[in-house]
């Protein structure tokens, strides 16, 4: 259990990587942007990949009727994430320190895992919820109005994860760092609990013996 | 006048007997061309040619940037001229880099482009080049591309020999064409010999931010200075001038100034001469110069008039001047790049005369002169030759080094490019050039390290090269593949104004340097608005102030009101973009001057003095998005009785 013990604590302590490197990245390129925009989505707020990028899609999108990209402040998940993320971090530390000196059985470690889950995919609704809203909650006013083939107005909701086609833009969307960082920590407390069922289990068929002695 | 006519003659004989013996040569050579040339010039759409060129536009003025080896023009970069296309020197904030002693002058003939260095390699910093007319240097900056200073150059007429700078951009220098009283009065012509004067003028460069100050001005006898370069490597310290007129003719010196065999190449020791004058030494003289400075942070240019400036006359300054006899009005002045010779170009020699930097000490460390010329000690001939090549063609003007041993010479009258080896003087190869070249450019040429892989020569006729357009062509330049033996001629391409000189560098040294917007965040222009908060209207008398914003697709305000007839009505504008290449224009209906251009983060002022009643239109002139059209809005001009307040609003 030591080693299933240390894994889950540097597994946990992966998240920490979101508070300095992105979650998210989404690019934004077409023929008149060579080098595309992009914002890094932080768990703290969305930043520009380049110094103006955040400006430059803003003045863009006001052609058709999008809202300003919000600053952290105009968002409570931006408040929440860091909490949640920095409540787990410390959840997963103690689990793997109670884990070491064997207080609590390797099954806590996939409990923080499916916990972490759950809170993930809650943050993954939560983010594409808002990328609906984003992109197709447009300004009556908009200078472009754009439908589809079956006459509803076109949604420029860029896509979770991969790429799309959005008018003149192609816009990718993929985890960055931070993200990556998350899910190899994940990854590793999963790796602690096999480790520390593959110990138990051992443990469990060598007690037999140990009662013959 | 019979001697003129003989001279002619004797010139038309010499010039048929170089051209026909030229022609076997040349025609040989022409089958150069079914080769791969349009390969070795082709870059793909979407690729980046490998060099830089920037050409100088001669009587444009102007200084325009093409890409080697495809020969594409990127930009034309006003110096000494009003733009229209941007409105430099018609804007509030451009017009004083047109100011001079004699007021605000428009244009200028620009020469020679020369672009800095450290430890003679070119360091791709800042370009220089002089306006010929009116004596003036410019910088200009390579990362904005946009002229950041002008000084005017006292006690000088015709600014030719000149902008050429020293290994370690230390000075660039101004040497007058032209000898002239000094200080200016009013005194016969015919008693011009031995009361003109030529002044050499060296211009400090601050290491830091490249501002120029005249440190000081040699004042040389009554020659013409025609070109210069510097010394470099062993001959860093040293600066040599080609001369003309050493008749000191001032009529008809097409003839009066060719009478003497041999000219002369001024060597200056100007170390020597910056001792001296940082311990004292020289005069302060009272003068008249304007030096203008643009500051990149408050977008503006402010003019200062000087009032002194430092002379020295050489004869006090003992081992800081010399003069090697060169044949028959030399023109060019090129020092090879190890430093050690000195190609002086004689315009109707049929020889190439070059000297020795080396058996210049010599002689002048064995006092080995030949009599003196007000006070400076002439060097004999012999005693300084390195060599000469002998026939080479026929009007030698300029020469460049490939770095390789190899040096390239053009030559007017038999319209071609020779290339011959320092040190053998023999003549490698010759290749014909469309028509009558002036000078010719290796990339890194005026350095210790030219780049050797393309020649670019730039000639004065064009006549059959491209379509007819009426009686006025564009020049031609042409350029020549040089990493071989013989030199292969891959693309002519039309250049604008005068294409006189250039100078050239590979992209990479100042490609990543390139600025691609002002941050708004440092835009310190005191008329500036960076938000429609910052917009407003503001009346002072019959000056009416518009703080005015534009991004794509508006301007804010974009409906004004309350402006009268008799008003001077000045438009600061910013531009709130952010973005690369995406600058946006300001055009007024009725503005007797030109339209703005304005960069991205930028702030230009244009005045516009109302004379009729009425409702009346600007616009953005730069396509600058989709509803670009829609970029407009509308002045209202009322009576000059009126007393509508002034009004202003968007999207009301």
């Amino acid at each position: 259990m030591k080693k299933a013990g240390i894994i889950m604590i540097i597994g946990s302590l992966l998240l920490l990587g979101l508070f300095k490197f992105p979650l998210w990245n989404i690019m934004l390129g077409a023929p008149q942007y060579p080098d595309p925009l992009g914002m890094n989505i932080y768990i703290e707020g969305i930043k520009g990949v380049q110094e103006f990028d955040l400006q430059n899609i803003d003045g863009l999108n006001h052609y058709i009727g999008m809202k300003t990209i919000p600053k952290a402040e105009e968002m409570w998940e931006f408040s929440l994430f860091p909490k949640v993320i920095i409540g787990m971090v410390i959840l997963g530390v103690i689990i793997g320190l109670l884990g070491y000196f064997e207080k609590v059985s390797y099954k806590y470690f996939l409990g923080w895992f499916l916990l972490m889950s759950v809170l993930g995919v809650l943050g993954m609704y939560d983010f594409n919820n808002w990328l609906i809203d984003y992109g197709s909650n447009l300004d009556p006013h908009a200078i472009i109005k754009v439908t589809n083939s079956d006459g509803t107005p076109m949604s420029y909701k860029p896509p979770l994860l991969g790429f799309q086609k959005l008018l003149n833009f192609d816009v990718t969307s993929l985890p960055h760092t931070g993200g990556y960082l998350m899910f190899l920590g994940m990854l590793l407390t999963l790796v602690a609990f096999w480790l520390g069922r593959k110990v138990s289990l051992k443990q469990l068929n060598n007690t037999p013996n140990k009662a013959l002695n | 006048m019979k001697k003129f006519l003989n001279i002619s003659i004797g010139f038309l004989i010499i010039a048929f007997a170089f051209t026909s013996c030229n022609n076997g040569e040349s025609s040989k050579s022409n089958s150069a061309l079914s080769t791969n040339a349009a390969e070795k010039v082709y870059i793909a759409p979407g690729e980046h040619d490998s060099h830089y060129a920037f050409i100088s536009g001669g009587y444009s003025g102007n200084l325009t940037v093409y890409g080697l080896p495809s020969g594409r023009m990127f930009k034309e970069i006003p110096v000494f001229s009003q733009f229209p296309t941007n409105g430099y020197g018609y804007s509030e904030e451009t017009k004083a880099m047109l100011e001079t002693s004699y007021g605000f002058i428009p244009w200028d003939d620009s020469h020679h482009p020369d672009i800095s260095q450290t430890n003679g390699k070119l360091d791709g910093r800042w370009i220089f080049i002089n306006g010929n007319n009116t004596p003036r240097i410019a910088r200009i900056s390579l990362t904005t591309f946009e002229t950041e200073e002008i000084i005017e150059v006292p006690n000088s007429a015709g600014n030719h020999s000149s902008s050429f700078i020293t290994e370690n951009t230390e000075y660039v220098v101004a040497g007058t064409r032209f000898s002239v009283p000094i200080p200016q009065k009013d005194m016969p012509i015919k008693d011009y010999k031995g009361n003109f004067k030529g002044a050499l003028s060296f211009i400090s460069v601050d290491p830091e931010h490249g501002h120029m100050d005249i440190k000081f001005q040699v004042l040389m006898p009554g020659f013409n200075y025609d070109l210069s370069h510097p010394g470099r490597g062993k001959s860093h310290g040293w600066f040599f001038f080609t001369t003309y007129n050493t008749e000191e003719a001032n009529t008809l010196l097409e003839v009066n100034a060719s009478q003497n065999d041999k000219d002369f190449i001024a060597a200056i020791n100007w170390k020597k001469i910056e001792e001296y004058v940082n311990n004292g030494g020289g005069t302060m003289m009272p003068a008249n110069y304007a030096h203008n400075v643009y500051n990149e942070t408050t977008h503006t240019a402010t003019s200062t008039i000087k009032k002194e400036v430092r002379v020295v006359n050489p004869a006090e300054i003992p081992g800081a001047v010399y003069l090697l006899p060169t044949p028959k009005s030399p023109h060019g002045c090129d020092v090879d790049p190890t430093g050690e010779y000195i190609v002086g170009n004689g315009k109707l020699s049929a020889n190439l005369t070059v000297h020795s930097f080396t058996k210049m000490l010599k002689a002048i460390e064995n006092k080995r002169f030949d009599g003196d010329a007000y006070g400076i000690p002439i060097l004999k001939f012999e005693d300084v030759l390195a060599g000469s090549v002998e026939q080479p063609g026929l009007g030698p003007l300029h020469t460049e080094f490939d770095g390789k041993g190899n040096a390239y010479t053009t030559f007017f009258i038999s319209s071609e490019v020779v290339k011959w080896k320092l040190g053998t003087w023999e003549v490698i190869d010759r290749k014909p050039t469309y028509y009558s070249v002036g000078h010719l450019t290796i990339p890194g040429g005026n350095s210790r390290e030219p780049f050797g892989k393309y020649m670019f020569a730039m000639n004065k006729i064009t006549k059959d090269r491209y379509l007819p357009v009426g009686p006025e062509m564009e020049h031609s330049a042409q350029l020549y593949d040089i990493s071989g033996d013989k030199m292969e001629l891959l693309l002519d391409f039309p250049t604008h104004g005068e294409p006189h000189y250039a100078a050239a560098i590979p992209a990479e040294i100042i490609k990543n340097n390139s600025k691609k917007i002002y941050k708004l965040s440092e835009n310190e222009h005191p008329n500036k608005a960076t938000s429609d908060a910052d917009t407003k209207v503001i009346r002072n008398g019959k000056d009416v102030h518009i703080y005015m914003t534009m991004i794509r697709s508006h301007f804010s305000p974009d409906n004004i009101e309350g402006i009268k007839v008799g008003d001077k009505v000045f438009f600061h504008i910013t531009n709130l973009e952010q973005d690369f290449d995406v600058p946006h224009g300001f055009a007024m209906i009725g503005a007797n001057n030109a339209e703005l251009l304005i960069s991205p983060g930028q702030t230009r002022t244009l005045i516009w003095e109302p004379k009729q009643v009425g409702v009346w239109p600007f616009y953005c002139t730069d396509f600058c998005s989709a509803l670009h059209q829609e970029m407009q809005g509308y002045v209202r001009v009322s009576p000059a009785t009126s007393t509508l307040p002034l009004s202003w609003s968007l999207g009301e």
